[in-house]
């Protein structure tokens, strides 16, 4: 039996607009009558609180960090999509939905994609309303520029802080409703838990991150939006801070997670340095409009590139494809880097490079424009690296960067648990098994500005004059129960390491065997070294302080323990798909070429897992159909 | 590289604080500040003591949630930098470095390096904003921005509340901050309808919390975005206009 994601009948292109009006609204004057309870505060929950809130319904709002303008949204750099086809060249709202159902290798839901697509246009139409200040052209008008899997130029951006932008854009939408007293904000304040009774969420648990206190909120609908879980790696691009645990505790409160062995490695971040390496840093792909990929023909070839000729060059990714050149997508880019450093061509510490060269662009346009372009990028690169990217290239590696896995939602952005939404990248919906470039940031303003406020609505409408569980309830009471013993059980623990080398030790394990590429050996070698490392973690962590007060050691430690068991799901679901798609490379099934090979007859579905407690997840189909995309191999030649 | 640490630590928000001195071994020049730091919580959580607290999350110099006076300077030595962003190389084997909260009589300690800055969200609360519900918006192109006053506008966007220009004057003034965001809003034409009231709500609520500017340009100095002082001239400026600018009731 298949999961129904409840898509509406009738043709592609209209099936948002007719579901508008067939959703049941909330008259203006009962919408305060609601309390929504938004978890997160990056693009996809500061855009919904400030909606929501704009709507007339009571919101609050939470962040672990001190405040919501530092949700990581704010460090996505190259841009967003959208169809507006102001380049008139060909781009529309089809090429758009196309360009994303095959960058994600055809294994996302159609109906989701098309009206990501569809509500694209609007996004920038109000981000510009708000102020955000995008790039322009001489005349005035927007400028835009290509970006990685499409042959349009539809990226809008601003400098290389597109990401950043955008959310001040949403939390300064934000902060006029927190003025208004529409919502209220919490943040140093973490989710542990959610509340669900009969089937329906009825609250969040939290802890004070400065008291300590744990604390119950009880509200008529509550949404996730908490981002993906890069941070299972340990290095990622991921903020420290970011990690799984919001969706984490609601799966296993109930909700599926669906296809959680889709993470996605950007190709282009800076390479690890040492041992101490805490996290990577993005460079964002937009670098790979004019950059060029290559490494040298021969192997362990330490030259200076400079003195490298070109004759003695491979840009691997040119001669490879040559219609997408360096802008293949991310997956593809990523697995090429990784096979030309594995069979010896690759340059920085430890052979794990390749380089990322702005001399043939600098030649061509001027410093100034790359300037213009990239400024920002390049002094970033250099105060990490020491090294000056506009006299010798960048050296850049794949790096884990997101997740198109999350938490099942239906058409609606609604998980199989009544009440509890979960929208931008937390997730799993519209990217399939690969995200194309700029279009998180669509899809996370798309889910907060302009599809969960209304279907928020429907569900609400029915349950219209229902009191919301009062926080005393003992359904709240047995949530508070349970985070109140996992804290003690941490802070307890009188072991020696802190939880800081067990979240490395996981990294490794992950990245080394569910990473870039994936073997039966390797998943199972995983599935059995997780569990044991983390019976170790339970035994030998160390946490310092107390409960009862501001401990970024119980934080952290709290976040490693979920991403302790959220691995072990990942390396499930990377073990029963038996196919390469997108960023699951699965090295018993590829095509002569080495490119992924899917098996379309038997895993064209969406692998949604329930949690079991103590034994082994139970999997649930999401059956896709492709009625308006032909199903190819996709290629990038 | 061997560094000798010398740390603000605090209890909490009512605790009276003092510095500890920490000595770190087996730096390595390629490391960041604050992975330096994390070597050290490690050893101190190994060792039964409890780890320095610091804010901090993207570790790419955009988010501001990190800062750290570091021997007398917001952010470090290094310019346009922040903590995050700022690499052992810039120290020598033996540095002694002394490293305290954000000093600003605004910006409460909470527990060690961490502060309290939350006045900064009260005002953007008071008009650091263009109001627009969503769906309102007009198609984009429809209001042509000239390149320059784009680009401008995207230099004072650029601040990352990070509070490094208030932690450094000497009077702990916030107006770098309030001016980058009045700047911002009040060169873009969508910002036109409320281009006087937002000057004034935000800079009547910044006198609330912070300090008066005597024009020391210490918060230029140390700002990681390199946010001009210019700046603070057109919020003086834009503060003067709203003054003049006729009421639509006159």
């Amino acid at each position: 039996m298949t999961l129904d994601a409840k898509v509406p009948d009738g043709p592609l292109d209209e099936k948002w607009t007719d579901y508008k009006f067939d959703l049941k609204l909330v008259n203006p004057a009962n919408k305060r009558k609601f309390d929504i309870l938004v978890v997160g505060s990056g693009l996809a929950g500061g855009s919904a609180a400030a909606t929501l809130a704009e709507l007339g319904y009571d919101v609050k709002c939470f962040c672990y960090q001190d405040s919501p303008r530092r949700a990581h949204s704010i460090a996505a750099q190259g841009g967003i999509n959208a169809a507006k086809n102001y380049q008139n060249d060909g781009d529309s709202v089809f090429r758009l939905f196309y360009d994303t159902v095959k960058g994600g290798d055809f294994r996302s839901r159609e109906a989701n994609v098309h009206r990501l697509a569809e509500v694209s246009v609007n996004i920038i139409d109000q981000c510009v309303a708000q102020g955000v200040p995008f790039a322009r052209e001489y005349g005035g008008y927007l400028a835009n520029r290509s970006f990685g899997g499409a042959q349009v130029s539809r990226t809008f951006y601003a400098r290389g802080q597109t990401g950043q932008q955008l959310l001040l854009g949403a939390y300064q939408a934000l902060e006029r409703q927190i003025a208004r007293g529409k919502v209220e904000m919490f943040p140093r304040t973490e989710m542990l838990d959610v509340v669900v009774e009969d089937g329906r969420a009825r609250g969040i648990v939290v802890r004070d991150m400065v008291s300590g206190e744990v604390r119950s909120y009880s509200g008529d609908a509550v949404v996730l939006a908490t981002g993906g879980y890069s941070n299972v790696f340990y290095l990622s691009t991921n903020a420290k801070g970011c990690n799984t645990t919001a969706i984490w505790r609601a799966h296993r409160r109930g909700a599926y997670f669906a296809n959680p062995a889709y993470t996605q490695i950007h190709p282009t971040c800076i390479p690890v340095s040492g041992e101490y390496q805490s996290k990577l840093t993005l460079m964002s792909e937009s670098l790979r409009n004019d950059g060029r990929i290559w490494v040298p023909e021969k192997k362990g070839d330490d030259r200076p590139p400079n003195e490298i000729p070109r004759s003695e060059r491979d840009y691997y990714l040119e001669r490879r494809y040559p219609a997408f050149g360096n802008l293949v997508p991310r997956d593809i880019a990523s697995r090429a880097a990784k096979e030309v450093c594995d069979a010896g061509h690759g340059v920085a510490h430890g052979g794990r490079g390749v380089y990322l060269d702005f001399a043939d662009a600098i030649e061509r346009l001027g410093r100034q424009e790359i300037q213009d372009r990239y400024g920002n990028l390049f002094a970033m690169y250099e105060r990490i690296t020491g090294d000056d990217p506009y006299r010798t290239p960048m050296k850049i590696y794949p790096a884990p960067h997101y997740t198109m896995g999350g938490l099942w939602v239906d058409y609606n952005l609604m998980s199989n648990v009544a009440g509890l939404y979960v929208i931008g990248e937390a997730n799993f919906s519209d990217h399939g098994a690969n995200r194309l470039g700029a279009s998180a940031l669509m899809q996370g303003l798309a889910d907060g500005y302009f599809v969960l406020p209304y279907t928020i609505g429907d569900y609400l409408a029915r349950h219209m004059g229902e009191e919301p569980l009062a926080t005393d309830h003992a359904a709240f009471r047995a949530v508070e129960s349970d985070v109140e013993g996992r804290i003690d059980r941490l802070v307890s623990s009188d072991g020696t390491r802190p939880p800081e080398a067990f979240h490395r030790e996981l990294g490794r394990l992950v990245w080394d065997h569910c990473g870039m590429s994936r073997s039966r050996e390797g998943l199972e070698t995983a599935l059995v070294k997780i569990p044991e490392l983390r019976e170790r973690f339970w035994n030998e962590v160390r946490v310092a302080g107390s409960g009862e007060e501001l401990n970024q050691s119980l934080e952290v430690a709290g976040r490693v323990a979920d991403f302790l068991e959220l691995a072990e799901l990942m390396c499930i679901d990377a073990l029963h798909r038996e196919e390469s798609a997108g960023t699951h490379f699965r090295v018993e099934y590829q095509t002569p070429e080495g490119e992924a090979r899917r098996n379309d007859e038997e895993f064209a579905y969406v692998a949604a897992w329930e949690f079991r407690d103590g034994e082994r997840p139970k999997l649930h189909r999401e059956d896709l159909d492709f009625e308006h995309v032909e199903l190819s191999q996709r290629s990038y030649k | 590289m061997r560094m000798e640490l010398t740390v603000w630590r605090q209890e909490n928000q009512d605790a009276t604080g003092s510095f500890v001195d920490y000595t770190v071994d087996n730096v390595s020049p390629e490391m960041s500040f604050l992975e330096m730091l994390d070597v050290l919580n490690e050893r101190l959580v190994a060792e039964g003591e409890e780890p320095i607290a610091f804010d901090h999350d993207c570790r790419e110099g955009i988010c501001g949630s990190c800062g750290l006076v570091i021997n007398g300077t917001a952010h470090g030595p290094r310019r346009a930098t922040t903590t995050c962003q700022l690499h052992m190389r810039s120290f020598e084997d033996g540095d002694r470095i002394r490293i305290e909260p954000w000093r600003a009589a605004a910006f409460p300690v909470l527990k060690d390096l961490i502060v309290d800055r939350s006045p900064f969200d009260r005002i953007i609360q008071a008009g650091g904003y263009i109001s627009v519900n969503t769906g309102s918006a007009p198609d984009a192109n429809l209001i042509p921005v000239p390149k320059p006053v784009a680009d401008r506008a995207m230099d004072a966007a650029e601040c990352i509340g990070c509070g490094a220009c208030v932690a450094q004057c000497p009077n702990g003034a916030a107006q770098l901050f309030t001016a980058a965001k009045v700047s911002h809003l009040s060169l873009l034409p969508q910002g036109d309808p409320e281009r006087a009231s937002r000057v004034l709500a935000m800079v009547e609520t910044m006198e609330d919390d912070f300090g008066a500017c005597s024009n020391y340009a210490e918060c230029e100095a140390v700002c990681p975005k390199e946010i001009s002082i210019d700046f603070i001239a057109r919020m003086n400026r834009e503060y003067l206009r709203a003054q003049l600018v006729a009421d639509v009731d006159d």
